[in-house]
């Protein structure tokens, strides 16, 4: 057998599974909360009302989301081209200090729309550099490249931890971190768009870096589909042996896909640093980098499930804040769980009820599943 | 009539809208060898794997030896004695020959107690089928040959009496083919029941005594070897008259289009798979290369399409060299109108994840035909699908089909229409018909003699003996890396059997 499982609709491969999934990880999840002696459902309403119900909780959850539509469209070219890019968060990391350069210089001389651009080239080009080593030590050397990803995290992190309380620490400082950017540097909200709608918004850090990123999701999709560096990314990802037969150079791909994923994990940076702090300060990734790879195998890999799954992962880290605060028997660490409830079902267990919605399909009309004809082995 | 062995009554079997199994009826009289021919698709492997317990019936019932049997698992199965010897050998390649003939029906909690028993058992199962194998033997250095002997040796140590053989021969050579029917006929002599499941008609007019015929999911008909021929049972497979030997004129040999010379070589193990190899292709014939698989066919056929680097050696193509040892790509060789048909279409001629049309461009991707700057030209490379699919008669005709849903035959249609299509000056092709059903081994080999008559060096490596005698007009012989031999298409088949084997470069080297 060829496949180890038939097609299913598409509506029901591409909506039906994942919400029956993201279900079940609720119901675990609501099994964990009553354990600790909470109302599963009111813990519910809350973290569902906190991400969506105020027009903040709903700036707030996309403002998360933007970040991981950027990680996780980052993880997603990468294993388009059959690499596993665990560096993101690393990637993303080091480029603040691409755009901590551009800021620092610029901020006090330009309007913020002549150092966005600027300051976008700049941690795409940072966050490129940065997967290009584990990238040529993956071509050349065969070094492999998720290895050599964590170990450049690792790497990364302690660079800018150098950086952050040495170089780039305004004198006098105790925190550690850049001095504040100047007006020049402050990305504009967005929160006006949410307001169109009625609601109402305190403070929230929504910016245009969530444009940039649905327009990243849209030029990645033309990408992967529409372009030939994109059909060989995939040819090569699929099968290196066939991309080697029709001519693709491994060392030319593996490189190229890297540096694509690393400039937009790259691009993640802004959001926090030029949307939100106005600073570059320590560890501002904060994991982003791999709730991207949750995100980018829950999206499976396309740009348009990828921006849904960040949407979900920015509700949990909106609403589960709200929840944490609501229900005090309810730590931080709760929220983790819950997020990796959902991280199990969606992504490792994603085929754990797929055979019997498919046998569920097949008994009502065995066409709708298109089931392809068993070959033998024989003959 | 002696006895039923096995009795299955009205077995059918459906995957989703897809029957493969149809009213299934088939009586298999005990000791004898049996038969079971169709094309691909057609049922076999589904019916003999709910024989096996792998599958459940939908419904239909199974008789072994007279009683009513209810397999679910294959431990059902060999409580029943029967056992299966598969197309691909079940071992553990780093395990020797005692090992893997106890794996799973260990008699001891303690190995050393299991293996002892197992030991005076193998003797007595060798001693009585002239099965000889060294039982503290590593899989991995036996021959092919001795491994099938290891499968067949493994159901007989679980007290199989009905013995199925998926497609045995295709890994053998003649004389290790014939080897495994003595044995075949020896086991049917002490009273086992031996199915046989092939495509290779001559084999069944060969070995067996009943022989059954299925067709897209149904038995169409079952007849006593004897009195049936090799037409009949084509024409049975395939639902119309086939020919069987393809139809060709004289050659009309031209110029050299490809000339090697003193290729060698090496695989990823440092081993020298191709050793100081030298021929010539002209425009207009087709060179058939003969051999056991593994006797360096694949790396020679890699080296100069460009996949794997040589060690040495000089290739001329068209009268102009390519470097083979290191810069040549296979992409510029397809550019000098060298176009290739891998052996594996599943992981190099193919990307079975892709959409049709994305596979009928693979390696001519860079052609600006398909090309709109930098982006793909999605209406020009659907429309060059349709085309192809039209002109190679590929089914079902959608270009938006993921390539795994094509059956084998289709598959290697798309890659011969995406190669032949781009009229290279030189075509090597690699196993042209393997699991391919026998009504498209009829097109793709009319094909490649057109290819031949429209004065094309063709270069046709497959271990299917019978292709390379009908397709061929010189036939190499390749042993061991080298080649040991020349012929005319006129060779019999012993002779090349012989020069396969090396036995005759053997006896001119002492």
């Amino acid at each position: 057998m060829s496949t180890p499982y038939a097609k299913l609709p598409a509506w029901a491969d591409y909506g039906l599974i994942p919400l029956i999934n993201l279900f079940v990880a609720f119901v675990v999840a609501g099994f964990v909360v009553l354990l600790v002696g909470e109302n599963p459902l009111r813990a519910a309403v809350i973290l569902v009302e906190g991400a969506f119900g105020k027009g903040t909780g709903i700036a707030f959850t996309l403002f998360y989301a933007t970040t991981f539509i950027f990680t996780g469209l980052s993880v997603a070219v990468a294993a388009h081209c059959g690499l596993f890019n665990i560096g993101t968060e690393g990637q993303a990391y080091i480029a603040g200090l691409g755009i901590a350069v551009v800021c620092l210089s610029f901020d006090s001389v330009l309007p913020w729309w002549l150092t966005f651009p600027l300051a976008i080239v700049a941690s795409a080009v940072v966050g490129a550099l940065w997967a290009l080593i584990p990238a040529y030590l993956q071509a050349k050397r065969g070094s492999h490249i998720v290895i050599t990803t964590i170990m450049f995290n690792f790497i990364a992190a302690s660079i800018m931890v150098y950086l952050l309380v040495g170089p780039l620490k305004p004198a006098g400082s105790q925190a550690p971190q850049t001095r504040n950017f100047l007006a020049g540097a402050e990305l504009p909200k967005l929160n006006w768009i949410i307001e169109l709608f009625g609601a109402k918004i305190r403070s929230a850090p929504l910016n245009v870096c969530f444009l940039l990123a649905l327009i990243m999701a849209f030029l990645v999709w033309l990408l992967i589909w529409r372009t030939k560096l994109g059909y060989e990314m995939r040819t090569y990802g699929h099968s290196p042996k066939a991309a080697r037969y029709a001519g693709i150079s491994e060392t030319r791909i593996i490189i190229t896909a890297m540096m694509i994923s690393g400039a937009l994990a790259g691009l993640m940076a802004l959001n926090p640093v030029m949307g939100d702090q106005h600073n570059v300060a320590i560890d501002f990734v904060s994991g982003a980098g791999f709730v991207g790879i949750a995100v980018a195998l829950m999206g499976r890999l396309h740009p348009v499930g990828i921006v849904l799954a960040a949407i979900l992962f920015g509700m949990l880290y909106q609403g589960g804040a709200e929840l944490a605060f609501e229900m005090p028997a309810i730590s931080r660490d709760m929220i983790v769980i819950i997020q990796g409830l959902v991280i199990l079902f969606a992504g490792a267990l994603e085929h754990m009820f797929r055979p019997y919605i498919q046998a569920l399909f097949a008994s009502f009309s065995p066409r709708s599943v298109g089931m392809e004809a068993v070959k033998g082995k024989g003959a | 009539m002696a006895q039923a062995a096995i009795e299955l009554i009205g077995i059918n079997k459906s995957f989703g809208a897809v029957r493969a199994n149809r009213d299934i009826n088939l009586e298999i009289a005990r000791g004898t060898i049996h038969g079971i021919v169709g094309e691909n698709g057609a049922g076999k492997s589904t019916l003999m794997s709910i024989l096996y317990g792998f599958y459940q019936a939908d419904s239909g019932e199974i008789r072994v030896g007279g009683q009513p049997a209810s397999i679910k698992t294959p431990n059902d199965a060999i409580a029943l004695g029967i056992g299966m010897v598969h197309q691909h050998f079940m071992l553990v390649d780093n395990f020797s020959v005692l090992e893997n003939i106890i794996l799973g029906a260990e008699s001891d909690a303690l190995l050393k107690r299991s293996i002892a028993k197992a030991r005076s058992e193998l003797e007595r199962l060798e001693r009585e089928y002239g099965l000889e194998v060294d039982p503290d033997a590593i899989i991995e250095e036996l021959p092919v040959g001795l491994q099938q002997r290891v499968e067949i040796l493994k159901a007989l140590y679980r007290g199989a009496e009905i013995l199925i053989l998926d497609e045995p021969t295709g890994v053998l050579t003649p004389a290790e083919a014939d080897h495994l029917f003595r044995i075949l006929r020896q086991l049917k002599e002490q009273g086992k029941t031996v199915v046989l499941i092939t495509h290779k008609l001559r084999e069944i007019m060969a070995i067996t005594d009943t022989v059954s015929v299925m067709r897209q999911g149904t038995m169409v008909a079952t007849r006593e070897t004897k009195k049936t021929t090799v037409e009949e049972l084509a024409e049975l497979m395939v639902g119309r008259r086939v020919l069987l030997r393809v139809e060709k004129g004289e050659a009309d040999a031209g110029a050299v289009k490809l000339a090697v010379k003193n290729l060698t070589v090496k695989d990823t193990r440092g081993v020298t798979m191709v050793d100081d190899i030298s021929f010539e292709i002209r425009a207009g014939e087709i060179v058939g290369i003969a051999g056991v698989a593994g006797n360096g066919q694949s790396e020679l056929l890699e080296a100069i399409s460009g996949i794997r680097h040589a060690v040495s050696g000089s290739v001329m193509l068209d009268g102009k060299p390519i470097d083979l040892t290191g810069a040549a790509d296979p992409g510029e060789l397809r550019d000098r109108g060298l176009a290739h048909v891998p052996e594996d279409r599943h992981h190099v001629g193919l990307v079975l994840a892709f959409e049709e049309n994305e596979n009928s461009i693979l390696g001519y991707h860079d052609d600006p035909r398909y090309l709109k700057g930098p982006f793909l030209n999605i209406d020009a490379i659907r429309n060059d699908a349709k085309d192809k699919i039209a002109k190679y008669d590929v089914r079902p005709a959608d270009c938006r089909l993921k390539t795994a849903n094509f059956s084998g035959g289709n598959q290697q249609k798309i890659v011969l229409a995406r190669e032949m299509e781009q009229d290279p000056g030189v075509l090597i092709v690699g196993q042209p018909t393997r699991g391919v059903d026998v009504g498209a081994i009829e097109f793709i080999h009319k094909r490649l003699i057109a290819m031949r008559d429209q004065g094309k060096a063709v270069l046709v490596v497959s271990v299917e003996l019978d292709e390379i005698r009908s397709l061929s007009d010189r036939i190499l012989v390749m042993f061991a890396g080298r080649i040991v031999g020349e012929r005319g298409p006129e060779a019999t088949e012993g002779e090349l059997g012989l020069l396969m084997a090396g036995v005759e470069h053997q006896e001119a080297a002492q």
